[in-house]
């Protein structure tokens, strides 16, 4: 009997140690990625990194100019798009998705929200690229808001349908027309929320790389221009992981670095932002 | 601004439509929102029918051997996809066989062992692996995963298991074991925050209950806990199984892109997103491409089916909260 109870306690013990193990592995698992970035390229982040183009293979120096210029137009334009259709679609289903669209327009935002980003890809790719003839920007930030835009109608709904429904009577109650109600007592008091939403789904959009290999494709020089093939930094540092030489390596890591800094300071903005509604709650 | 009627003799009736909200400025707002809804279920009816169009020539040409055959010859024009399908599978398998303790538990920790304040910094720290870049993994995974493997995993694994046939011949860095060690720590996030949600909708009834009784803590946990989230938590792994299918960047990178069938862990194999990535670009012939094409659509379609399924179970275990609704 008291064997059993040492047991007992011996398995309590050593599980208690192995989940907490485990959790200390994953967190080491994204320090170590973290401490990597920083220590293989930070030492690459200069003046030149930011502001010149990319040289020739074989040839030192260069920076990847073109490319965060291009993430910035890619990443921006697919905003454009996909945050009011998203926000839009998301306004719909809490404010009038009660019936059998409401219920189609979740059900098809929940199965896209799973769609492998490649697929969307090569749809864009389809839909875009071929009839027009040629790679441009505007097929890469098309596919992207496609990714954007059904995760960001379902976190909007989500935060529209916190707001308090005697708010809403309140305001009809003044005589306040649905439409003004509906703009700006709910969504208003869910802009936070759709914040957040929208913060996270720009997030996850900045990083991507496979809807854009075959939509920007990718671009040596610097350009603006939205109907012409565009670098970005996701797709900069795919070409350069993947090739045989060791300045395009360090190139590599130091533009990851900066991917990876804009795409943290994206969540972190997102949690601040749930911490100010939060605080503003209570 | 005043929404009544500029009608300087309303009827009752209008009046009346007025409280019921059936003016101009509601219906065009209910308008215009519909509109922006439909477009979702357009853009799927579009990618369907696209995907299905464009590989369509691929599908009767093949016909179901293209699910079976291994022959992926674009000069001859013959195409088979088992190698990748069954790449897929495998590194997706073997990321579950990783992943699965490890977020289980990091789940359990932070919902029933961890101390308070340590809680929310782990769970943040956990589900920032969901932020970084796919292509970011891949480069890392390119140049410390491997080299760790090569250096500090593969020798103790060969020498322990080197007999069996999943740890036969040389390791020459991109193979099954990086793509899935990477698959691994890809969707630890996302199958450890589903977890803790359907943990933390147990009732505590539960636990009370089972330490009522004389349970230890870990026993509660294993007795009255988990099984009671059970579906949940199975319907977290195959969320998890959902976005190993589909993940493309890190993979292609990692695994070695060739087209074999092996059941070694250690040997490059391949996957239906790395088929796309690697060959659509350089696909020459209409044939090519539609193959190339069939092999998307069967992606798509296998994670849709597997997404729905991990949904159902989540949301038999909590109905009402939203259970990881970030994560999803």
């Amino acid at each position: 009997m008291n064997a059993r109870r040492i047991r007992r306690r011996v398995v309590n013990g050593v599980m208690t140690g192995l989940v907490g193990g485990l959790s200390f592995l994953a967190v080491l698992a994204l320090l170590l990625i973290l401490g990597n970035l920083v220590v293989k390229g930070a030492s690459s982040l200069d003046w030149n990194f930011f502001t010149k183009n990319p040289v020739p293979a074989g040839e030192s120096g260069g920076g990847v100019a073109n490319a965060i210029v291009g993430t910035g137009i890619i990443v921006g334009l697919a905003c454009l798009i996909g945050l009011p259709v998203g926000i839009g679609a998301g306004l719909y289903l809490a404010e009038f998705g009660s019936g059998r669209l409401g219920w189609t327009v979740r059900f098809v935002a929940d199965v896209m929200n799973g769609t492998p980003s490649i697929v969307v890809g090569i749809f864009a790719w389809t839909w875009l690229v071929k009839p027009m003839g040629h790679f441009s920007a505007l097929a890469g930030s098309v596919a992207l808001a496609i990714l954007m835009v059904p995760m960001l109608a379902r976190t909007t709904e989500e935060m529209v349908r916190l707001v308090p429904h005697s708010l809403r009577e309140a305001a009809l109650a003044l005589g306040y027309p649905r439409w003004r109600t509906s703009l700006r007592i709910v969504a208003r008091t869910a802009l936070t929320g759709i914040v957040t939403g929208s913060l996270v789904g720009v997030a996850r959009i900045a990083g991507e790389t496979a809807p854009l290999l075959f939509t920007a494709l990718g671009n040596l020089n610097f350009t603006t221009h939205i109907l012409e093939p565009m670098q970005a930094l996701s797709l900069q540092i795919y070409t350069y992981a993947t090739g045989p030489f060791d300045e395009w390596h360090r190139l590599a890591w130091a533009a990851a670095i900066v991917l990876m800094g804009l795409v943290l300071l994206l969540a972190v903005a997102a949690r601040w932002a749930i911490r100010q509604r939060h605080g503003a709650a209570r | 601004m005043t929404a009544l009627p500029i009608e300087p003799v309303a009827a009752p009736e209008s009046r009346w439509g007025v409280l019921r909200g059936a003016n101009v400025g509601d219906r065009v707002y209910r308008g215009a929102l519909t509109v922006l809804a439909v477009t979702l279920p357009l853009l799927l009816a579009a990618l369907v029918s696209e995907l299905v169009v464009s590989a369509w020539p691929a599908i009767r040409r093949f016909g179901l051997h293209f699910l079976w055959t291994s022959v992926w010859d674009p000069v001859a024009g013959v195409f088979g996809a088992a190698p990748m399908i069954f790449g897929t599978l495998a590194s997706s398998l073997l990321a579950l066989v990783i992943a699965v303790p490890l977020s289980l538990g990091v789940a359990i920790f932070l919902t029933e062992f961890a101390p308070k304040w340590v809680r929310q910094p782990i769970a943040f720290l956990v589900e920032l692996l969901a932020a970084i870049p796919s292509v970011v993994y891949g480069l890392w995974g390119v140049f410390v995963l491997i080299p760790f493997l090569r250096a500090h995993v593969v020798p103790p694994l060969r020498a322990v298991l080197g007999w069996t046939p999943f740890f036969d011949g040389v390791f020459y860095g991109n193979s099954l074991l990086a793509g899935g060690v990477i698959l691994a720590i890809m969707i630890v996030p996302y199958i450890a925050a589903v977890s803790r949600e359907v943990l933390l909708a147990v009732p505590s009834s539960q636990r009370e209950a089972a330490l009522g009784m004389g349970a230890t803590r870990w026993e509660a946990v294993w007795t009255a806990v988990v099984p009671y989230g059970r579906a949940g938590l199975i319907g977290a792994v195959i969320l998890g199984l959902g976005r190993a299918l589909g993940e493309t960047m890190a993979v292609t990178m990692l695994i070695g892109n060739r087209h074999d069938i092996g059941l070694s862990v250690l040997q490059p194999a391949y996957t239906m997103a790395a088929a796309i990535a690697n060959e659509f670009s350089e696909a020459t012939t209409n044939l090519y491409l539609s193959a190339l094409f069939e092999v998307g659509l069967l992606l798509f379609v296998s994670t849709v089916v597997v997404n729905a399924l991990a949904r159902l179970l989540i949301w038999r275990v909590a109905r009402g909260t939203a259970v990881g609704s970030r994560a999803l």
